[in-house]
């Protein structure tokens, strides 16, 4: 099962990034095999409003099935709660430790968006 | 004719200047406040409970039947509107759409239609028997500024005016944009302090840009040598009026009193104002 981790870095060691629309990429780890392939966000960094929704969509058209996030605003969530895509949340870490903790199932689903929308 | 009142930021005293230029001018102007974010001329004017209208947008209604996920409207969209949520297909943000319409018409399927979202409300009333209100108040949270300050322009006059003075949105951005676009002359109010001259020059460049003509009302004025003076002296921009600096003033209008009230003789200022506007209005039109 793939699932996306919005991150800073480019491999296993990097960190989660905090927040989920503006980050500069997505690590897409497939957890059978602990492989992965690198998204970029490209300009939805700087997009003016709907970076959520965006990136939202990146990550849909992965085919990545969970995205584990710290925070995902009311936006994004919609787009994911439609596609069927759970968001566990999760802190920031290093991918490795979550992925670790993802095959625990000691990552939650979000039962909704944490961070208030905002029309920037 | 329509004037607009602006100025590039808040606290200049321009809908205090607006409310008094409608006020002395009541036999031939009416007032619209186009600052639908925060409309506060009523608060000046006060009067009856207005007549309340819906200000109506279309934004794009899926046909999921018809919706094969192309994605070509997602593409289209430069406010991220829309979004392709995988198998649960399109969705639509009303709060980010600017009814542009754009989507609706390259859906190579047709699966788009309009629908209807409320943006806003128009609220007209009519003060003392003689003084048209019209004020433009946006929803919470929409987008939409533009949308619901034409569509209070636009609103059909209840009295047979000559003027329409536009009480502007602050800033330079779209919502300034659309209340200028409509103007005929526009009334630049600033205060003679740096901040007030910085302001002043952006929302000159704004109208520049649309090439409308302009004027300068000086308000708390330190007199012909203020520093907004010899800036409008500098650039050769026509200085329409200046409004003295005084405490009584400033108290009187802090005690929600107009500048009628505050000043003598000042209604008579204010007619001349509107007739210099209408004078040269008159010959760019013959000339
Ligand atoms: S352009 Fe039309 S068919 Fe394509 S995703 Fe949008 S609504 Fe669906
Ligand atoms: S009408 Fe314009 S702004 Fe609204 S969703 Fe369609 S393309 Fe985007």
């Amino acid at each position: 099962m793939k699932i996306a981790f919005p991150v800073a870095g480019s491999d296993l060691s990097a960190v989660l990034d905090a927040r989920f629309g503006r980050a500069q990429r997505f690590l897409i780890v497939d957890s059978d095999n602990d492989t992965f392939e690198l998204l970029e966000n490209g300009s939805n960094v700087d997009a003016s409003q709907g970076a959520g929704i965006q990136s939202a969509q990146l990550v849909i058209a992965s085919g990545a099935k969970a995205l584990v996030s710290s925070h995902c605003g009311p936006k994004a969530f919609k787009v994911f709660q439609v596609a069927g895509i759970p968001v566990l949340q999760a802190p920031v870490a290093s991918i490795a430790q979550l992925l670790a903790k993802f095959k625990a199932g000691e990552l939650e689903a979000m039962t909704g968006p944490d961070n208030a929308g905002h029309m920037g | 004719m329509k004037i607009a009142v602006a100025s590039g930021k808040g606290g200049t005293g321009k809908t205090t200047f607006s409310v008094a230029l409608v006020l002395a001018n009541r036999d031939r102007a009416r007032i619209v406040d186009c600052d639908v974010e925060e409309p506060n001329a009523h608060l000046f004017l006060g009067g009856p409970e207005p007549v309340v209208e819906t200000v109506r947008a279309s934004i794009p209604v899926v046909d999921g039947d018809l919706c094969t996920a192309c994605g070509a409207c997602v593409d289209f969209c430069q406010y991220n509107a829309l979004a392709l949520a995988g198998s649960g297909g399109l969705l639509v943000f009303p709060e980010l759409c600017h009814d542009c319409g754009g989507c609706i018409r390259i859906c190579p399927n047709n699966a788009l239609t309009e629908g209807p979202v409320s943006r806003g409300t128009i609220e007209t009333k009519i003060i003392g028997g003689d003084l048209e209100l019209v004020t433009g108040r946006l929803e919470v949270g929409s987008p939409s500024a533009p949308t619901v300050i034409r569509a209070a322009i636009a609103r059909a006059p209840l009295l047979e005016r000559e003027t329409t003075i536009l009480d502007a949105p602050p800033g330079t951005a779209c919502s300034f944009a659309a209340c200028m676009l409509a103007a005929d002359h526009c009334l630049l109010v600033t205060d003679p302090t740096p901040f007030g001259l910085h302001d002043l020059a952006l929302a000159i460049e704004a109208i520049r840009e649309m090439s409308k003509p302009f004027s300068v009302v000086i308000n708390r004025s330190l007199g012909p040598d203020d520093l907004a003076s010899v800036f409008c002296r500098d650039q050769g921009y026509a200085v329409a009026m200046r409004i003295a600096e005084s405490r009584e003033i400033a108290q009187a209008c802090s005690q929600g009193k107009t500048l009628l009230d505050a000043i003598p003789g000042i209604g008579q200022d204010l007619r001349d104002l509107l007739d210099a506007i209408l004078e040269t209005r008159a010959t760019e039109v013959s000339g």
